[in-house]
């Protein structure tokens, strides 16, 4: 299905393709073009020339019968909208428009009683026509967002404020969202939603305290606002694998997960399930895994019968290539550990331990390093020490192993000391398995010839049917030469 | 396991209809367990030959069940599990029944993960076609009906790829409940399901009678296309390919136009640069006379659109637009509806734009004619030869040859030259390389003499560029301008300046001669290679560079089949003899490795063969190769490493006979 949509900067990809491959220019030049960029929205553009601003009074020389219509003439005034990557058109305009959004915003935070039913119409008429947009393509197609300067939104200078305003506006004591509501319905929370995807971070940020407040006061739109969420995050993970606010939006949901009722209701767990797990997937893990681990692990904290499925839904998506983020699962894996409960661990310690024991004897010295540290965790260590039955097995052969033959020194010391913790932990145990690791190992050997001998039997087996097959039709002279062709 | 393995021979051997319970369904399912993802991915690759070992029965009654159970796996093993499926159907017993195999197909078509869902489903499809009409009303309908009515958007998007291959089939009553499930998964919650709807509306518009296309198929389309999300608006765009061909100009006109107007004007970017993607089908699909009161105006506003990607798009389509006109008017057409805004494009703000027009602009001249592209396009290719991209000149040069059948290329040389030389300097390898691509179609079109006079120096100068690549392509252009200016011309040019290179300080450029050598001999002929390469390329037998004499060796053994028998004997065996006792391991292999090339050849042609003792190089030892190399430099390759494997394959051919002959004997 994505394959059908155009790609963010679809038509650059040809020339980029040929400037990457000299590797050793690419950044450089890459960083030398596009020195302060900025972009102005894709809406903008398509409109004609704007009319020319004319200043009104000022709302604090105005009678308080006029203020009213004059605060809503300005709000109107605040509608037009000006192509701010034309650095030169309309200055006297904007200057216009950015002071009496200032004015707005003072008035709004400022004065108490302003905010009338009346007005609520024209507000979000003016903070919709400013904000909303359809957000431009992005010209740097393989945008890497920890490398690259982001692109910044032209018409800030305007927008920041109409933003300002909108907060102001939301968090005044005068708001009331019985009356918003109608205003501020799914379609507009919607819309909200798209432009979590601007590159821009100073709108994301503005953005987030936004939508968290909505969250806040219009309980109607909260099932409402999950969901759309729920839909952003499919989308990324299964379809374009781009979407710029996924931050910012674990963020606000962290705190709304922070306040979810107990029990959990399915739907909820069903998104832990089968939306947060599954984001740990993404290319991009590395600019929201804070974010995603912290919801996680908000999720454990209200329900700990979750801690299985998610250990296990961690596992299946372990990264195999990609050694920065195994760093981040096993970062991850010791939040976990850290709110566990004994009898969850019980009950994932085998495959969890198995994994950790691939960790441990990674070449990446980052990944070992990373989950050796486990053993500096106190509780960590009180949960291994508890069972170490079970644990002392699954982690003697690979700690063993690295100990003769890591190519890191510091490595090789970790991993004598933990060899060392779990020697005091079960010396018998202990013990039995170093006396038994050159069995084992033989053991495993013999195990892999005899694979690979049923394979070799069943490949004969194929062979043969294939062969009776041809039997059937042609002699045996035939099947002969047949055979040698192929 | 290594009992269950052990005998198997054995009772293989004992005949009758042993071998099917020789391998346990456990001993395979231990396989298809494996710890090891690896293990277990391999095992599913191979699912084909477990079936056969068990037979259809069992395959239908233990395997299947298994798989089916035990669909919780790393998304890689599934997704090779879903593929496999697919062509299972006469591994269960064939078409009677192919429907054992939904039960896994179903699972598999609900996990999250989109590639194994999307396989899951193209393996059902398949799958669809070897059911029986009963079969498929009886287990196929069913299971799409279930997953259209999923509880999680992924049992109803794999269900929106299924409709059309079940509809033709069913029968009325089925047909109206396949209709209705499409219907409501049109407007589903979930924006997921409705993209996957749409993009499926074409498809399912094609099997539908008529009137269903025009009283369901149309509202639906109108539905989507105005969705809120524009990523179901464009997929709709798609759909509208689909759906006008359906229909007759009046119901175009009146249903479809509308919303066609409608998204080439979308607010957003994303839709129309879908209208300008499809532009080309979408013309053929609503006819002549629409595209000429609706699509031409509409076009004109892709071409002059706020977002650059959308001009790009339209840009691309140009000619194809143009050549898809009725020829009767299509020339008033361009002239004025069309031209005017390409030659804006020209000058255009952004370089991809730019780009994509050039990379077709050419292609109107043919349209034109002779003519009008002298006026009015040889300007404009003149201007985009000059442009400051280096793409959008390569565009250009790369399409010479559509103009060259009009107007010929003279027209072009004098402001060609300077753009071709530009690309050739260019800093960035890629643009050398692809100007590289470039010149013998450049040197055809351009004459002997012209080239000789312009462009050989410039042939020449890459023959020492510092990129290898760069080396390497400059190689093989000069064969093939050989081949296109013929012998004489070789010796009098090109080989001269190849062999001075021999002598050149820089072991590089050395090695950049046998390079030379080794394409060109073949098509400069014997005489040439024996008299002018050969010595050569003996004298540098004696370099001082490791990289230098196997280059010799492998020179060697490559020209050896131009060679006379006499040259062969006498001048190049020696050398290799001698070579053959170098000091360094990788010389003497490449020199073992040509002599027994060049033995080979000398016996065939029945000559008395001396010291020939080691017939194959020492094992084609892989340490050999961990020494580095000069850049470009690939050991592992070449007919000498084949030669070393062909012994075992035909070591292999005695014990498929001896099981030919166990089998015919059993039966």
């Amino acid at each position: 299905m994505s394959s059908s949509s155009p790609p963010p900067g679809a038509a650059s990809a040809a020339i980029s393709a040929a400037e990457k491959v000299d590797g050793f220019t690419r950044k450089s030049v890459r960083k030398a073009q596009r020195q302060k960029r900025s972009q102005g929205s894709s809406q903008f553009r398509s409109q004609g020339s704007q009319p020319e601003l004319h200043p009104l009074p000022q709302l604090k020389d105005a009678t308080s019968n006029e203020q009213q219509e004059l605060f809503c003439q300005k709000l109107q005034q605040c509608c037009i909208l000006f192509d701010f990557m034309d650095s030169v058109s309309d200055l006297k305009s904007k200057e216009i428009k950015r002071a009496t959004l200032n004015e707005l915003v003072e008035y709004v935070s400022t004065n108490r009683g302003v905010i009338v039913e009346s007005a609520y119409s024209d507000i979000v008429k003016m903070i919709s026509a400013n904000i909303f947009r359809t957000l431009p393509p992005s010209d740097n197609p393989d945008f890497d967002p920890e490398e690259d300067e982001p692109t910044l939104e032209a018409s800030w200078p305007h927008i920041q404020l109409v933003y300002e305003f909108f907060l102001r506006f939301l968090e005044s004591p005068d708001f009331q969202p019985s009356i918003a509501k109608r205003y501020i319905d799914q379609k507009f929370v919607q819309q909200l939603l798209e432009l979590f995807d601007s590159e821009d971070p100073r709108e994301r940020d503005f953005l987030k305290t936004v939508l968290h407040r909505i969250y806040g006061k219009f309980l109607g739109l909260r099932a409402f606002i999950r969901k759309q969420i729920n839909n952003i995050f499919l989308r990324f993970i299964y379809e374009t694998e781009h979407f710029n606010g996924v931050a910012e939006l674990l963020e606000i949901l962290g705190s709304i997960i922070n306040g979810f009722a107990l029990p959990l209701k399915a739907e909820h767990k069903q998104f832990l399930m089968k939306v947060l797990i599954p984001m740990h997937t993404a290319k991009g893990l590395a600019l929201f895994h804070a974010q995603l681990a912290y919801c996680v692990v908000q999720f454990l904290e209200k329900d700990t019968t979750l801690t299985e499925p998610v250990i296990r839904g961690l596992l299946k998506f372990w990264p195999k290539t990609c050694s920065q983020k195994e760093v981040m699962f096993l970062g991850e894996i010791e939040e976990i550990l850290d709110v566990i409960e004994p009898t969850q661990f019980k009950k994932i310690e085998e495959p969890l331990f198995k994994q950790i024991s691939k960790c441990v004897s990674s070449s990446h010295f980052q990944v070992a390093e990373r989950a050796l540290y486990f053993w500096n965790n106190e509780y960590i260590l009180s949960l291994i020490e508890e069972n170490i039955d079970k644990i002392l097995p699954i982690m003697f052969g690979s700690l063993y192993k690295i100990s003769k033959e890591h190519w890191n020194p510091t490595i090789v010391a970790l991993v004598y000391n933990v060899l060392k913790t779990l020697m005091e932990m079960n010396g018998k145990l202990f013990d039995d398995l170093t006396s038994s690791y050159k069995a084992e190992r033989q053991r495993e050997k013999k195990k892999e010839l005899e694979r690979e001998e049923l394979w070799k039997k069943l490949e004969e087996l194929k062979l043969k049917k294939a062969l009776e097959k041809q039997n059937s039709a042609y002699n045996m002279h035939s099947i002969l030469s047949n055979t040698n062709d192929e | 396991m290594a009992g269950a393995a052990g005998p198997g021979t054995g009772a293989g051997a004992a005949g009758g209809d042993g071998d099917d319970s020789l391998y346990p369904i456990a001993v395979l399912i231990d396989e298809l367990r494996n710890e090891d993802v690896q293990l277990r991915l391999n095992s599913i690759k191979k699912l084909s030959t477990i079936a056969l070992a068990l037979g259809v029965e069992r395959t239908r009654t233990e395997l299947l069940p298994f798989l089916t159970d035990t669909i919780y796996d790393e998304d890689e093993v599934l997704l090779a599990l879903a593929e496999q499926l697919g062509n299972f159907t006469g591994l269960v017993g064939g078409p009677d029944f192919a429907h054992c195999l939904l039960p896994p197909l179903e699972s598999l078509a609900t996990v999250e993960e989109t590639v194994v869902r999307d396989k899951a489903v193209e393996s059902l499809r398949q799958i669809s076609q070897e059911h029986t009409s009963v079969a498929l009303e009886a287990h196929f309908v069913p299971l799409v009906k279930r997953l259209a009515s999923g509880d999680w958007f992924t049992s109803r998007t794999s269900a929106c790829g299924l409709f059309s291959v079940c509809y033709p089939r069913a029968s009325n009553a089925i047909k109206a409940e396949i209709r209705q499930h499409f219907r409501s998964l049109c407007s589903d919650d979930t924006p997921m399901v409705r993209r996957a709807a749409a993009a499926k509306l074409g498809e399912f518009a094609k099997v539908l009678e008529l009137d269903s296309v025009k009283s369901e198929i149309v509202p639906l389309f109108t539905n989507l296309a105005s969705d809120e999300q524009d990523s179901v608006r464009l997929l709709a765009v798609e759909a509208c390919v689909s759906i006008a061909q359906l229909l007759s100009q009046e119901d175009l006109e009146a249903l479809v136009m509308p919303i066609l107007r409608q998204a080439a004007e979308d607010k957003s970017w994303r839709v129309r640069y879908m209208v300008a993607d499809k532009f080309s089908e979408l013309q053929k699909a609503v006819g002549p006379k629409i595209t000429q009161d609706d699509l031409i105006p509409a076009f004109q506003n892709l071409l002059k659109d706020c977002e650059a990607e959308v001009r790009a798009a339209a840009a691309h389509k140009v000619k194809e637009l143009c050549e898809n006109l009725p020829i009767e008017g299509r020339e008033t057409i361009i002239m004025d509806q069309i031209l005017p805004f390409i030659k804006e494009l020209v000058s255009d703000t952004n370089q991809h734009v730019k780009s994509a027009l050039a990379s077709v602009i050419m292609g109107l001249s043919t349209i034109l004619g002779k003519e009008n592209t002298i006026e009015h396009l040889l300007p404009l290719f003149l201007a985009q030869l000059k442009d400051e991209c280096p793409e959008v000149r390569l565009n250009i040069i790369s399409n010479l040859d559509c103009v060259n059948e009009v107007i010929g290329i003279r027209q072009l040389s004098q402001s060609l030259l300077p753009a071709i030389v530009e690309l050739a300097e260019d800093a960035k390898w890629r643009v050398r390389l692809a100007i590289i691509e470039y010149m013998p179609l450049l040197a055809g079109q351009l004459g002997v003499e012209f080239f000789d006079e312009k462009l050989n120096s410039l042939c020449m100068a890459w023959l020492v560029d510092h990129v290898y690549a760069i080396r390497e392509a400059a190689t093989n252009n000069l064969m093939k301008l050989v081949q296109k200016f013929g012998i004489e011309w070789a010796q009098n040019t090109i080989v001269p300046k190849v062999l001075v290179m021999a002598n050149d300080p820089n072991y590089l450029h050395r090695m950049t001669t046998l390079f030379c050598i080794n394409v060109l001999s073949e098509a400069c002929g014997q005489e040439i290679t024996t008299k002018q390469m050969l010595p050569i390329v003996l004298k540098m037998a004696g370099d001082q560079v490791a990289n230098v004499r196997f280059n010799v060796a492998k020179s060697l053994q490559k020209i050896g089949p131009i060679l006379d028998t006499d040259a062969l004997q006498e001048e190049v065996k020696p050398v290799l003899q001698k070579l053959g006792q170098d000091e360094d391991m990788d010389v003497k292999y490449f020199a073992q490795e040509a002599m027994s090339v060049v033995v080979q050849r000398l016996r065939k042609l029945d000559l008395p063969v001396k010291d020939c003792d080691e017939p194959s190089a020492p094992g084609a030892d892989k340490n050999h190769f961990l020494r580095p190399r000069g850049p470009g430099e690939d050991a592992g390759k070449g007919p000498a490493y084949q030669l070393c494997v062909n012994p075992r394959e035909t070591l292999a051919h005695p014990e498929i006979v001896g099981l030919v002959h166990f089998s015919q004997s059993r039966d």
